[in-house]
């Protein structure tokens, strides 16, 4: 025992490894699923109000006053100049280009029949939900959100429509029967006035408010991203997992160039007339082909095995493919040319590869973390590439919009790489 | 006014190696210390010194991978980082620098592109040094499964691939067995029969004794002796020839008398000068006097080890 102890002591990497990762990851995943409320991502909703009525306005206010939402009517303004409301087609573009995952289209007619009871009605106007599906969880959010400011935001209209209804299909109502809902409603009425200027109002009774639940609004779902392409949403698991081994597989390849460190192979080939950029720029070539070559296998078995839609994406995949591996070798080249030798490097890649791996959204997708950790996560190659793969097959982009991903990714490898050739004199002479 | 004419040197009129006052430092370790030094063309300089003398780090400054604090390299006239010295350069370095998982034709092909071989080129160069380091019926081999003296003559053979015109062997037996040495002594003096200029470092003094022309001793970064064995037993012994003295016991009244009588005592053993062999008898009856147990008494001629000893005091594998 003593012996082990003795090593682990003296074995900073072991050290690393066995408390400062495992406390690492805990913080992590203590942020993003048990963390502080406040720090509970909102789910982002556009509306389109194409109805303008009092019953459409209540509902969108009661929308903007929950928490858990960030509805926005318009697109934030551009160079100080205010963009105009969202229309149904620039919602529906805004979710395709993944400014948002939901948008609310509330159509005209909503505010005359805003509730359905029986047999769908096909002339009556319903909400449109315009959804990316590759977000499973904001949707969901948004639907139930819908309901629920449905019975608290606007209750006299609910309430007013259920007694339409009660009286369509109960036989009617006795003139006593009116009178009291009326007088019902008009109280209602206040207190819904009352709630949207922002004054305080009494509790309201619990049995009214009992009456009103399970009330439906009619909304129409729709997929503008992803629809009908749950095969491709394997895509994504193949990008985010294959990412985090390209980066392992680039640090071991990297770690070659402490392999020729070691073995003194590296004096030998620099006395020849290979140069150290000359090998750098070698090693890199290589860590990038293998980086490439193992995202290739990966997407054919996807495709093979699991039927994602690789042919048609073929040249949004490449560029991609290229710039991911890219940015992974050099990142690869960079550890290595840290780290004085390979036991340095296992731990010390491990750590990095992880806690990046983490945060930039290959363990489990971003848009479930706070926004802070979402932002942290754009400094990782993981996040980028990502991106860019989602981009490729499930919003079906062309290549041509790849170019903020392609731009990072290149940029980052170049600055890694700049960094790993400067490291690497060290090696140069003695 | 006019300006003096070039007049350039022909290649084959260079020194294949010069080197002028070289020092190189390690913090506060003097690993080179001044050396300044000569290697003729077609000759075997040998650099004989004891483990940290410093002869790696002479060697690494002439293949250009220390760059020295002080001091010129130059091989036949270039500088020793330039292009020029690298293609006339042959570095077999003391460890085994060599790719493990690949074969010894991979390695072999690898080095060979590393100094720009491509193609009939690359393939007659792997071909001759397959051929020279006795491997060819190996040459499928990974490395990693080779013995350790086919590992070593594979080591020589990789530095040797580009045909350099000057080699520089950093202690290429080191770990091998008798019979692996003589093995390697053989493909040294195949390569001294074609006529290449060579420095060899060893701390074995058998190795310089067969190989070398020359001897340079170096120790502490510096050289005490140069010239052929015969010059170097002659400038420090002369005509004079060494009694070794083992004492059944040691103690200081041994050491002391050993010193007073100037000798050196190592270990059991001390070691006299005398010009006749019958000079022996004196020691023999100065050791009776003193009342100092003498267990035998041997007479023989100066080597390269007794000159080493005679210049720093102390024995060449310390």
């Amino acid at each position: 025992m003593r012996t082990a102890l003795i090593a682990l002591r003296r074995d900073r990497g072991a050290l690393a490894l066995s408390f400062i990762l495992p406390i690492a990851f805990f913080s992590i995943f203590a942020v993003i699923f048990g963390g502080r409320r406040d720090t509970t991502p909102k789910v982002s909703l556009l509306v389109v109000d194409e109805d303008h009525s009092a019953v459409s306005q209540s509902l969108i206010r009661g929308l903007e006053r929950e928490g858990s939402l960030a509805v926005k009517k318009r697109p934030a303004a551009k160079k100080g100049v205010e963009q105009p409301e969202y229309t149904a087609a620039t919602a529906e573009a805004a979710v395709k280009d993944g400014d948002a995952s939901v948008a609310l289209i509330v159509p005209h007619g909503f505010g005359e029949n805003p509730i359905s009871f029986g047999a769908p009605n096909p002339n009556q106007p319903t909400i449109q939900l315009l959804k990316d599906s590759s977000d499973m969880v904001a949707p969901q959010v948004v639907a139930g959100m819908l309901q629920k400011v449905a019975m608290t935001a606007m209750p006299a209209v609910m309430a007013e429509q259920g007694s339409k209804y009660m009286d369509k299909y109960a036989g009617g109502f006795t003139p006593e029967q009116k009178k009291k809902i009326d007088a019902g409603l008009e109280e209602l009425r206040k207190r819904q006035d009352a709630e949207s200027s922002g004054q305080p109002t009494a509790p309201a009774d619990p049995n009214h408010a009992n009456s009103n639940q399970g009330m439906p609004i009619p909304v129409t779902t729709r997929d503008v991203v992803g629809d009908n392409k749950n095969k491709d949403m394997l895509s994504f698991y193949a990008a985010a997992v294959g990412v985090m081994f390209l980066l392992f597989t680039a640090s071991g390849a990297g770690g070659s160039l402490l392999d020729e460190v070691e073995s003194g192979t590296l004096d030998r080939v620099l006395s020849t007339h290979v140069s150290m950029g000359t090998l750098l720029t070698g090693k890199l070539c290589y860590c990038v082909l293998l980086a490439f070559s193992q995202l290739v296998l990966m997407f054919l078995w996807a495709w093979l095995v699991f039927k994602v839609d690789f042919p048609s994406h073929i040249p949004g995949f490449v560029v991609m493919g290229l710039s991911t591996a890219f940015a992974v070798g050099a990142f690869g080249m960079l550890l290595a040319s840290i780290c004085r030798t390979r036991a340095q490097l296992g731990p010390l890649s491990t750590l990095v590869i992880l806690l990046m791996s983490s945060i930039g959204g290959s363990m489990f997708p971003r848009f479930l973390m706070p926004e802070a950790i979402q932002k942290a996560g754009l400094l990782t190659i993981n996040a980028w590439a990502i991106d860019g793969f989602t981009k490729v097959f499930w919003r079906d982009e062309p290549v041509s919009h790849l170019w903020p991903q392609v731009l990072v990714l290149l940029g980052v490898g170049v600055v890694l790489f700049a960094i790993a050739r400067r490291l690497a004199r060290r090696w140069e002479y003695s | 006014m006019a300006s003096a004419p070039v007049v350039s040197i022909p290649t084959s009129l260079l020194l294949p190696l010069q080197i002028e006052g070289l020092v190189k430092r390690f913090g506060d370790l003097t690993a080179v210390d001044g050396i300044s030094l000569e290697l003729k063309s077609g000759e075997c300089l040998g650099l004989l010194g004891p483990n940290g003398a410093g002869k790696t780090t002479l060697i690494r400054s002439i293949v250009g991978r220390v760059t020295p604090d002080a001091g010129t390299v130059s091989i036949f006239g270039d500088r020793a980082d330039s292009a020029g010295a690298r293609a006339a350069l042959g570095w077999v370095p003391q460890e085994l620098a060599l790719y493990g998982k690949l074969t010894c034709r991979e390695n072999l092909e690898s080095f060979g592109q590393f100094h720009g071989l491509r193609r009939a080129a690359l393939k007659a160069a792997v071909e001759w040094c397959l051929n020279w380091a006795a491997l060819t019926d190996r040459a499928q081999e990974p490395v990693k499964n080779l013995s350790g003296g086919m590992k070593r003559r594979l080591n020589m053979a990789a530095g040797l691939i580009h045909r350099p015109q000057v080699i520089l062997m950093d202690e290429p037996t080191v770990g091998v067995d008798p019979q692996a040495r003589n093995r390697i002594f053989e493909m040294i003096e195949k390569l001294r029969g074609e006529g290449v200029s060579m420095i060899y470092t060893t701390h074995y003094m058998e190795e310089a004794e067969r190989l070398c022309d020359r001897i340079a001793i170096i120790d502490h970064g510096r050289i005490i002796a140069l010239g052929t064995k015969d010059e170097l037993v002659r400038n420090a012994f002369a005509s004079r020839s060494e009694v070794l003295a083992r004492f059944a016991r040691i103690d200081d009244s041994v050491a002391a008398w050993v010193k007073e009588r100037g000798g050196i005592l190592e270990n059991e053993t001390a070691r006299f000068t005398v010009e006749h062999a019958t000079e022996i008898a004196g020691v023999l009856d100065a050791a009776a006097k003193a009342g100092h147990d003498l267990a035998d008494i041997s007479l023989r001629k100066p080597n390269l080890e007794s000159v080493f000893l005679q210049l720093t005091g102390r024995e060449l594998r310390d």
